[in-house]
C-alpha cells in the first residue's frame, strides 16, 4: 500500500461501485482506493509515511513473527467478519509465543467485480480490530485478480513482536505431570460460521468467539513466566491442537470430558450435524500448559480477564510413548481423541 | 442438552452395566451384532465396551451404507462427471471413498469435476434449479432412512418439470442384508462367526417398523432388539438381548420405542412404494450379489434416473488386494485382523471404505479405539 498522497477529483464510490483490474494496476486507481479506504481505516503515522515499507526502531530481546493467510467463507458471520478474523488471527499466533505484538502487516487478494462497499465494511472492521488491539497495520499490499480466480477477498496478516525476558513459550516444553487448561467454551467459531454457510443455513443464537487474547496473556506471563506451551486451537480444534502438542513433545494426553466446556447451543448443533466440538475450529481460545503448581496460580488470573472467565482444567500430560491423546468420557469409558483427518463431514445417518 | 444427555448419563451406565454383569452367565459367550454404523459409532466414542464384561463382545456388522457400496458404483458416479459433465451431487463421506485407478470424487473435484457437497436431497434440487443449462445428477445412497427424502425429491422434480434433475439410485435395504448374514456359509454351517444376536436398526426401523425382523427372528432363531444410537440404548438393549438369550427365546423386542413402532411410518413406505420398485439382485460390498436387496426407480419415474438418462459402463473393479472390507462386514474379521489397517490404510490414506466412513468398523477402531492393540509402527 504504498500511499501517494493525492487529492482525486471524485471521491471514490464505496456505496456502489466494484474492484475492477486498475484498483491493482499501481495506477491512480489503486493510489485513490489506498487513500479513500485503507488509509482512512488504518490511519496511522507509520502507514501515512506513504513507502513501500515501514521502518521503527527495535528493542532489545527476541523478537516472534508470524504469518496468516485468511480466506473464509463466508466473509460475514455472526460475531465478526474476515476483517477482524485477520486482525486477531495473527495477534494470537504471535502472542502464543508469550510474546507482546507490535506491528501488523496486511496483504490483500481482491477478486474482479468485488463490492466496494464489502470492502470498507472489512477494512473498517479490520482497523477498529487493531485500534482495539493497539497493534497498528504499518504496512500492506494490494492486487486484483481476475474474476472468477478467487473468492471476493483474501487477507494475509503478519505480525511482529517481543517476548519479554524470561519467557520461554513452545509446543514442544510440555511435561508429564503439566495440566492443560483452556481459557472458555470451545467450537463457537465453527458453529457460527456453519450457520451461516449458504447451504446449511440454521438459526443459533452462536456468536464466533474471535477475538484477540494478546492482553489476557500478557498477564499469564506476568503472574507466571514459566508457562510450559500456549497455542490456540483454531483449524482442526482443541483435539487437533492437543495432538500436535503431544507429538511436539513427546508425550500422551489424558483429558476429562466432563470439564471441557462445550455451551448447550454449540454441542446441540454439532449434535444436529453429525460433528465433534472437539474438532471444531475457535478463534478466541487459547490453550495453556504449565506445572500443576503454577495452574493453581494461573487459573485465578485468566479467569479475571474478560477472554479468559471460563478457564478451566481439563486434563493433565502423561507419559505415553504413543502420543495419544485420550479422554475419559461422560459415559465413563475411554476412548482415543485422534487427529482430525480430512475435514470434518456430516454423516448420512 | 435436553433430550441427549439424558440417554449418556454416567450413573445409568454403572447401573446398567451392573446388571448386565449380573445377567451374563459367565460359562456361556454373547456375541451380538450391532448392524449399524450408528451403534458401532456410539460403541466406541463412549468407550461401551469398557464397561461390558470379557464374555459380551459386539460384532461389527454392515450398516453403514458408505462401506457396503462397491467400488464399481464409485467409478460408475465418476464416469458421469467425467464422460457426461454433470454436476454430481453427493453427501460428504463418499467423496473420499477409494474407486478404481487411485481415484475417488474428492480428487475428481480438485482436477476440475464439478462434485458437490450437499447435505441434503433439496440443496441438491437448488443447484438443478440454479443450473438449467446443465445436467445435476444426486448420488442417492443410503438405507431406508433416506430413502423417503429421495422419493420426496424426485416426486418434486416431477411436479416441478425439473428437466436437468435426475437421481442416481443406490438404496439398500437392511433386512435382506441381515438374512444374507445369518445364511451365510460362515454363521449357518461352518460356524466360524458366532453371532448369538442383533441390535437392530434405529432410524431405519423409524420407517419401516419392527415389523419385518419378526421373520428371521422366527426361521434363525435370533434374538432382536431395536436399539437406539445413544450409548444408554445399546447398553440397554445388551441387557435385553443376554435376557432373551439366558431364557431361550428369540422375538423382536424394541428398545428404541420413543422413535419406532411396529409398523413404522406408513406414509413414508406409501412414498418410497410409489416411486421405488427392488431391484432382483444388487452388489454389496462384502456380502456380494444379494437378491432383492436394494432399489431401483420406477418406469413411472424413470425420465429422472440417471441410470436410464445416462450411458454408465458398469464396472467390475475389485477392492485392493489385501483389503479385509468385505469379511469385516461380515462380521468375520476384526479390523485389526486386517494387514492394512493401521499401515496402509489410515483416515488419511483410506484404502477401504470402513476406513472412510466415521461410521466404518475400521475408522472406528483406529480413531477411538487402537490404543488397546498399539498399532506396529511400518517401516
Amino acid at each position: 500500500m504504498s500511499a501517494v498522497v493525492k487529492r482525486f477529483p471524485l471521491r471514490l464510490d464505496t456505496k456502489g461501485a466494484r474492484v475492477d483490474m486498475t484498483h491493482g494496476s499501481g495506477g491512480r486507481a489503486m493510489a485513490q482506493l489506498i487513500e479513500e479506504l485503507f488509509l482512512k481505516h488504518f490511519d496511522n503515522e507509520l502507514l501515512r509515511q506513504g513507502n513501500d515499507q515501514a521502518a521503527f526502531d527495535v528493542s532489545a530481546g527476541r523478537m516472534v513473527m508470524s504469518v496468516d493467510g485468511h480466506v473464509i467463507s463466508p466473509l460475514f458471520f455472526p460475531g465478526g467478519d474476515i476483517g477482524s478474523l485477520a486482525v486477531h488471527g495473527t495477534l494470537n499466533d504471535v502472542a502464543m509465543s508469550g510474546a507482546r505484538p507490535l506491528y501488523l502487516s496486511a496483504g490483500f487478494i481482491l477478486e474482479e467485480g468485488f463490492p466496494l462497499a464489502d470492502l470498507d465494511r472489512i477494512v473498517a472492521s479490520m482497523g477498529r480490530a487493531a485500534s482495539e488491539a493497539g497493534v497498528p497495520v504499518v504496512t500492506g499490499d494490494t492486487k486484483v485478480v481476475e474474476k472468477g480466480k478467487g473468492d471476493g477477498v483474501f487477507i494475509t496478516t503478519t505480525g511482529i513482536g517481543v517476548v519479554p525476558g524470561g519467557v520461554n513459550i513452545s509446543g514442544d516444553r510440555a511435561k508429564p505431570g503439566d495440566k492443560i487448561i483452556v481459557s472458555g467454551s470451545i467450537g463457537d467459531h465453527g458453529v457460527a460460521i456453519m450457520s451461516s454457510r449458504e447451504n446449511l443455513e440454521f438459526e443459533t443464537t452462536i456468536e464466533s468467539d474471535s477475538a484477540a487474547l494478546h492482553k489476557l496473556v500478557e498477564k499469564m506471563v506476568a503472574a507466571v513466566p514459566d508457562i510450559h506451551c500456549l497455542r490456540d486451537p483454531t483449524r482442526g480444534g482443541l483435539a487437533t491442537t492437543l495432538n500436535e502438542l503431544a507429538m511436539q513433545s513427546s508425550v500422551g494426553m489424558r483429558l476429562i470430558e466432563s470439564d471441557i466446556p462445550v455451551k448447550a447451543a454449540v454441542s446441540s448443533a454439532c449434535e444436529l450435524l453429525g460433528l465433534d466440538p472437539l474438532y471444531v475450529a475457535n478463534e478466541g481460545k487459547l490453550i495453556c500448559i504449565c506445572s500443576a503448581q503454577d495452574a493453581e496460580r494461573l487459573l485465578p488470573v485468566m479467569q479475571a480477564d474478560p477472554f479468559g472467565a471460563e478457564s478451566k482444567i481439563i486434563g493433565e500430560v502423561v507419559e505415553d510413548e504413543h502420543h495419544f491423546v485420550q479422554m475419559e468420557t461422560l459415559f465413563g469409558g475411554s476412548r482415543v481423541v485422534d487427529w482430525l483427518s480430512g475435514e470434518q463431514l456430516p454423516r448420512i445417518c | 442438552m435436553k433430550y441427549v444427555d439424558e440417554f449418556r448419563q454416567h450413573k445409568l451406565a454403572k447401573q446398567l452395566a451392573t446388571a448386565i454383569r449380573q445377567e451374563a452367565n459367565p460359562n456361556r459367550q454373547y456375541h451380538l451384532m450391532e448392524f449399524c454404523g450408528g451403534h458401532t459409532h456410539a460403541i466406541f466414542r463412549y468407550g461401551v465396551q469398557d464397561l461390558m464384561p470379557d464374555n459380551v463382545k459386539f460384532v461389527h456388522g454392515p450398516g453403514c451404507p458408505v462401506c457396503v457400496l462397491p467400488i464399481g458404483r464409485i467409478d460408475e458416479a465418476i464416469h458421469l462427471v467425467e464422460a457426461h459433465d454433470v454436476i454430481l451431487c453427493t453427501y460428504g463421506d463418499l467423496l473420499r471413498v477409494p474407486a478404481s485407478s487411485r481415484k475417488s470424487l474428492i480428487k475428481v473435484k480438485a482436477v476440475g469435476g464439478d462434485v458437490r457437497m450437499v447435505y441434503s436431497t433439496q440443496d441438491a434440487l437448488k443447484i438443478a434449479r440454479e443450473n438449467p443449462d446443465r445436467e445435476v445428477v444426486f448420488f442417492a445412497i443410503g438405507f431406508e432412512t433416506t430413502t423417503p427424502p429421495s422419493a420426496v425429491a424426485l416426486q418434486q422434480a416431477k411436479a416441478e418439470d425439473l428437466k436437468n434433475f435426475s437421481v442416481f439410485c443406490n438404496h439398500v435395504l437392511t433386512p435382506a442384508a441381515i438374512q444374507n448374514i445369518l445364511e451365510s456359509p460362515e454363521v449357518r454351517e461352518l460356524g466360524s462367526v458366532s453371532i448369538h444376536g442383533f441390535f437392530g436398526p434405529s432410524h431405519v426401523s423409524s420407517i419401516i417398523g419392527s415389523r419385518p425382523y419378526e421373520f428371521f427372528a422366527e426361521e434363525f432363531q435370533r434374538p432382536v432388539v431395536i436399539a437406539g444410537f445413544e450409548p444408554l440404548d445399546v447398553m440397554q438393549s445388551t441387557l435385553m438381548l443376554i435376557r432373551q438369550l439366558n431364557e431361550g427365546r428369540y422375538e423382536v423386542e424394541n428398545e428404541y420405542t420413543r422413535v419406532v413402532s411396529r409398523d413404522g411410518n406408513r406414509k413414508a413406505q406409501q412414498l418410497v412404494a410409489e416411486i421405488f420398485e427392488l431391484r432382483r439382485s444388487f452388489e454389496w460390498r462384502g456380502l456380494g450379489l444379494v437378491p432383492y436387496s436394494a432399489l431401483k426407480i420406477k418406469k413411472a419415474y424413470e425420465a429422472l434416473d440417471a441410470e436410464k438418462r445416462f450411458t454408465i459402463p458398469v464396472s467390475q473393479a475389485e477392492d485392493v488386494k489385501g483389503c479385509e472390507c468385505p469379511a469385516i462386514l461380515r462380521g468375520a474379521k476384526r479390523p485389526t485382523d486386517c494387514k492394512l489397517f493401521g499401515t496402509v490404510c489410515t483416515p488419511e490414506n483410506p484404502m477401504g471404505s470402513c476406513m472412510v466412513s466415521s461410521e466404518g468398523a475400521c475408522a472406528a477402531y483406529w480413531s477411538y479405539g487402537r490404543f488397546r492393540q498399539p498399532v506396529q509402527q511400518s517401516a
